[in-house]
Formats: C-alpha cells, structure tokens, sequence
C-alpha cells in the first residue's frame, strides 16, 4: 500500500469515527461502483448522507478542501444518484458532505465538517 | 463566520457612485465568488485578493467568500474594488474591526506581493467619496497627493495590504515596502510659448486677444507658413488661470484619462491639438466598457485646436456640435450613459485649397475650381455659423520682418493682463445675468431695451444685414464680438469703430 493511500486510510477512519460520535450510523465505506467510489455513506434520521474525505499530512499543497473540484463535485452527485437506484434502503433526504482531515506527524489529526456542500 | 462590509466608488464618466462591498463566508467548500457585475479585470481580484492577503501574513479564510458589489444592478470596472474586496472579507473573518472598515471607503489595486498599485480616475472618485459624506478615504500611498487635493475629507495614503489592515486594528508587525508609483509622463512645456514670437499678423494677434477676452470660436484661414499653428498654440496662454471649480474639473479628467495629476491641481487651460485622422469616438470619448473621456473632453476649459480642418473626418467636425451648442458631452451606451464637461474654446485653422496656394500673392494655385470649392465645403455651414472670429492671415513679408526688430511687440504676459481686465469689465457688466463671457450672452440681451447700441453705431451691420450680407445670428455674434473689442480696449460701449473691427473679423475671409 502507498503511503499516500495509507494517509487517505487513516483519514477515513478518523471520519468515520467522528461522523459516529456525531450520532450517524455507517451505512458503507468505500462503495464502488463502474463510476467511482464513495468514501463514506452515513446515515442519521431518514437522512442519508455521502462524505467525501480528503486528508493531508499538512496544508503546504492547500487546504483539503480546496482539492475538491466541481468535476469531482459532479462525480459525486452522479453516484449518489447510483447508490439510491440500487439501494433498498430509501431516503427521506439525502446529502453530500465533506470532511477534511488534516493529520500532522506527531499530532493528534484535524476533522473539519461542512454539511451540503451543493 | 460572519458577514462585514465596506465603501468603495463606482465611476461613469466624472461622476462617481457608492458602492457598497459586502463580503459573506459560508460553510461551503473554498472558493471566491465577485458578483454584481464586474467586468473582466474586477472578476479577477478574486485571484489578487487571495495571493495579497496570503502574502500580507493573514490568509483568506479557507470557506466560501461571497463579495457582493451593490448596487448590484450598476457595471463596475477596473481593478480600483481589490483593497474593499480584501478589507471586507478580511473583516468577515473578524482579522480587522468590522466598524472601523464600514466607515471607510477604500479604492486600489493590489499587487500580488501585497503592496497597493495607484489606480487612475482617483480625483473623480475621492470626490465623490467626499460628496457622498464619508469622512474618510484610504487610497494607495502614490495616489495620496492627488486624493489630497480634494477638500474636506480625510485621505489615509497605504503603502500594502499589511498596512491599510493594521490600520484598522489588526495585530500584525509592520513591515516597509517600496511605494508603488505611477509612471510619470514630462508635461509639455507650453509656458515657453509667448506672443513675442510671432512676427506681423497684427490682426491675428489682436483677433486671439479677442477670443481670450471673450471666449469666443476662431477659424484661421491661411496659406501653408503663414503662422496660425503658432498663433493657436500661444491661446492657451492668454487664458486666465482656472477658477476651483474649472481646475477640480480638468484634473478629474486627467485623472480619468490615466495621466498623473501631480501635488496641486491644474491651474492652466489645457490645449488638446488632435492629429485629423482622429475618429468620431476618440473626438468626444466612447468604450464599450468603462466610458472613457476623448479629445474635446480633455480640452475641457481650454482648447481644442484642429489644425487642418478640412482634413477632419466629416462626422468628427460635426459631433462637435452638441458640446459648442450645450458644453456638455453625453456618450449613450446600452447599460449607461456617461456626461462630461465639455466647454472648450475651438480654434480652427484650414489651408484655402489643397495646395495651399490660393490667394497667395506671387504663387500659383494649381488647384481646378471644384476641388477649391469642395475643399473648405467640407466644413459644414452649420459649425462654421458657430463660430464668432473667421480671419485670414497672411504670409509675414519681409517689411514686417524688419518692422518685427524695430518696433516693441506684445508679450503673452501683457496680453494675459489685458485679458484679465477686459474679462474683469465684461464680468462686472454682465453681473446679474447668467453668464460671464460675452461669447455665451444671448442675442435678444444685446438688442434689448437697457443694453441696445445706438442707431449710428450698429448702422454698418444695419446696411450688410438689409443687403444680406449677414443673417441675424451672424449679426447677434459681431455684436458679441465688439462688446468683447470693447472689454479689450477698456471703452464702455463699442463705438462704430468696434463694431467696424468685429464685422471685420467675422467677415474678412470674403474679402
């Protein structure tokens, strides 16, 4: 495994744990499909929500947030799309976030959370 | 999270607007977004902002920055908005006192290292800050001097971003950069144009005299050598210097055109001397964008000489009508209409002929009939009937040469003064009325009860008006015309003598 998908790794679990203690419960992580990926799928209150997750070991190359494009944006959107077609559970609402971790050597990691990103 | 605000100046032609910045930060992902109408240069200080305020040791918060620009309905151009932008989104991030940048109104660019670039058009804008009721402009250090000139408001001159923020109460080190200055383009030297220069043509002399004195149009008719290149450039010298409010007026417009202004204001006319290639839009200003002021804008309070007349583009010579007529431009666009001061004094100056040669004692004119005729046709009736002096000069002989050494001549400064007196009388005379140069008094006042000429002194322009020589307009302009000889001479009313020089000058291109 490369060290950057390591860093992305531990990002994800960092995520998912906050996402958990903020009273969401883990749908899936990592769902793929001919499209792409979802990192994280999480749920709370008939809402479904799809996180994407960036993390950096630092902000040298910009904050995480930055990094998320709109062709990126509209990726998402498209497999939101994907994963409620071939999903049983239905959603009242669904939701497309983003979390950035910043997870410095040494440091205890960073998670920043932005609701409806669109 | 939070929203701030401030000021900064929108400008359409001379006159300014308030514009109000408001900057918002959203939980949004990171971005920067300008709305309310900015063009091309002002939709790119989203990038300047970010990498100025990055390299001013506080970075732009890493949310969504929305900065509006209201009225949002109003274009806005230039790059003149980037220290607003900066300063409004950096007090949304609560790095400076929200109060202490509303109350401000703040123009500049900024340059990527932070430091502040000095912006054109700032006099116009300051002022209209100023009208506006703010106490307080900050404007980029190498255009403090000029905003300075504008009376009753405070100008706060910063060098960078790192400065303007500490001013308004950010805790950051001070740190000394290089002042970004204007590039300063050398002023032409027109003071060392003087009347003694010009050798003979007593007539045209005295006719520029006349003009100054009463602000009145000349056309020069005369053979190629004959000096009225060199008589219309030493007008602008006669002119007294400029009133406060005229010299306000044409240092905005230098200001606007992007030519530094300096530590003071203006003071003399300015000449505006356009090549005849000129186009109709570069004549009175134009620009699909920002309204930019032209040529006859420039010679706003001076003059605008057309050397060559004839070879002037028809439609250039006539849009020069509405602002002979009204002193006032006004250039229409689909989403604004620009107005600019245009009440200039036009000196024209034409060759009788192509070659040049007709009427020239000793010399041929090879030109056929026609193209002699159709060559100052080209001047439409309806500029010329503007126009109050029509004067031919002629070539200097070598008698007035030799007369030139001998006798004492006329130096600008005296006729400055000359000038200044007679502009004094007819001031005093027309106190009272509207107007303050014999040139803007209307016809029906010189013919009126109290102010009427005596029968036998107007009785030679009685006789050229019965015989159609002249119509009534050309009649009310001698008139004008020998009040202003008579403002010069320093009589009380003009005698048949003035009215005899002033039916001279009007008419002495037919004989």
């Amino acid at each position: 495994m490369a060290r950057k998908d390591e860093v992305g790794r531990r990002g994800e679990d960092c995520a998912a744990e906050y996402l958990v203690r903020c009273g969401y419960t883990l749908i899936e992580r990592n769902w793929r499909c001919s499209q792409g990926e979802i990192d994280l799928i999480v749920a709370r209150g008939g809402d479904v929500v799809f996180v994407e997750v960036k993390t950096r070991s630092g902000t040298g190359y910009g904050h995480p947030f930055e990094a998320i494009t709109v062709a990126k944006l509209a990726r998402l959107r498209r497999l939101a799309g994907a994963w409620c077609e071939q999903s049983v559970l239905s959603a009242r609402h669904i939701r497309i976030d983003a979390i950035a971790v910043i997870a410095r050597p040494g440091q205890e990691p960073l998670v920043e959370h932005l609701e409806g990103i669109f | 999270m939070g929203l701030a605000r401030t000021h900064s100046v929108a400008l359409i032609g001379l006159a300014g607007s308030i514009v109000e910045v408001e900057a918002d930060i959203s939980n949004q992902l990171p971005g920067m977004r300008v709305i309310g109408l900015p063009d091309a240069a002002l939709a790119e200080a989203a990038e300047r902002v970010r990498a100025a305020a990055k390299n001013s040791g506080t970075a732009l918060n890493s949310h969504k920055l929305t900065v509006n620009l209201s009225p949002a309905a109003l274009r806005k151009h230039g790059s003149g908005f980037d220290l607003a932008i900066a300063l409004a989104c950096l007090a949304a991030d609560n790095i400076v006192k929200a109060g202490s940048v509303a109350a401000v109104v703040h123009i500049g660019e900024l340059a990527l290292d932070g430091r502040l670039r000095p912006t054109p058009g700032m006099l116009p804008a300051v002022i209209a800050a100023a009208r506006f009721g703010f106490e307080t402009v900050m404007v980029p250090a190498g255009n403090a001097e000029e905003a300075a000139l504008v009376p009753g408001i405070r100008v706060v001159g910063v060098a960078s971003l790192r400065d303007a923020l500490i001013w308004h109460g950010a805790v950051l080190q001070p740190v000394d950069v290089d002042v970004l200055h204007a590039t300063v383009e050398e002023d032409r030297a027109d003071e060392s144009l003087d009347l003694l220069d010009v050798v003979g043509n007593d007539e045209a002399i005295l006719a520029l005299q006349v003009a100054a004195a009463g602000g009145h149009h000349v056309f020069m008719l005369g053979p190629p050598g004959a000096g009225k290149t060199m008589l219309a450039a030493r007008l602008p010298g006669l002119l007294p210097d400029l009133g406060t409010a005229a010299s306000l007026e044409v240092s905005s417009i230098r200001s606007l055109s992007g030519r530094p202004v300096g530590r003071s204001l203006v003071s003399r006319p300015p000449l505006e001397a356009p090549h005849h290639t000129i186009t109709a839009a570069a004549m009175v200003g134009g620009g699909s964008g920002q309204i930019r002021p032209g040529a006859a804008v420039r010679a706003s309070h001076g003059v605008l000489f057309l050397d060559e007349a004839p070879e002037f583009g028809a439609a250039v010579l006539d849009v020069l009508r509405q602002p002979l007529e009204s002193g006032q431009i006004s250039i229409h666009r689909a989403n604004a209409v620009a107005h600019f001061p245009a009440r200039f004094q036009l000196v024209l100056a034409a060759n009788p002929c192509p070659c040049g040669q007709y009427g020239v004692g000793d010399q041929e004119c090879t030109c056929p009939p026609n193209a002699r005729r159709r060559y100052l046709a080209r001047l439409s009736g309806p500029l010329l009937d503007r126009i109050d002096i029509q004067l031919g000069v002629t070539r200097v002989t070598a008698a007035e040469v030799r007369l030139a050494a001998a006798e004492g001549r006329l130096s600008t400064a005296v006729a400055r003064d000359r000038v200044l007196a007679a502009r004094a009388a007819a001031a005093e005379r027309l106190a009272g009325t509207p107007w303050t140069l014999n040139s803007e008094v209307q016809g029906s006042w010189l013919r009126g009860r109290t102010t009427r000429l005596a029968a036998p002194v107007t009785a030679m322009l009685d006789r050229a008006l019965e015989r159609g020589g002249i119509t009534m307009r050309g009649y009310d302009r001698i008139l004008r015309v020998a009040w202003s000889i008579a403002d010069l001479t320093g009589v009380a009313q003009p005698g048949p003598d003035e009215v005899g020089q002033a039916l001279y000058l009007r008419k002495g291109l037919a004989s």
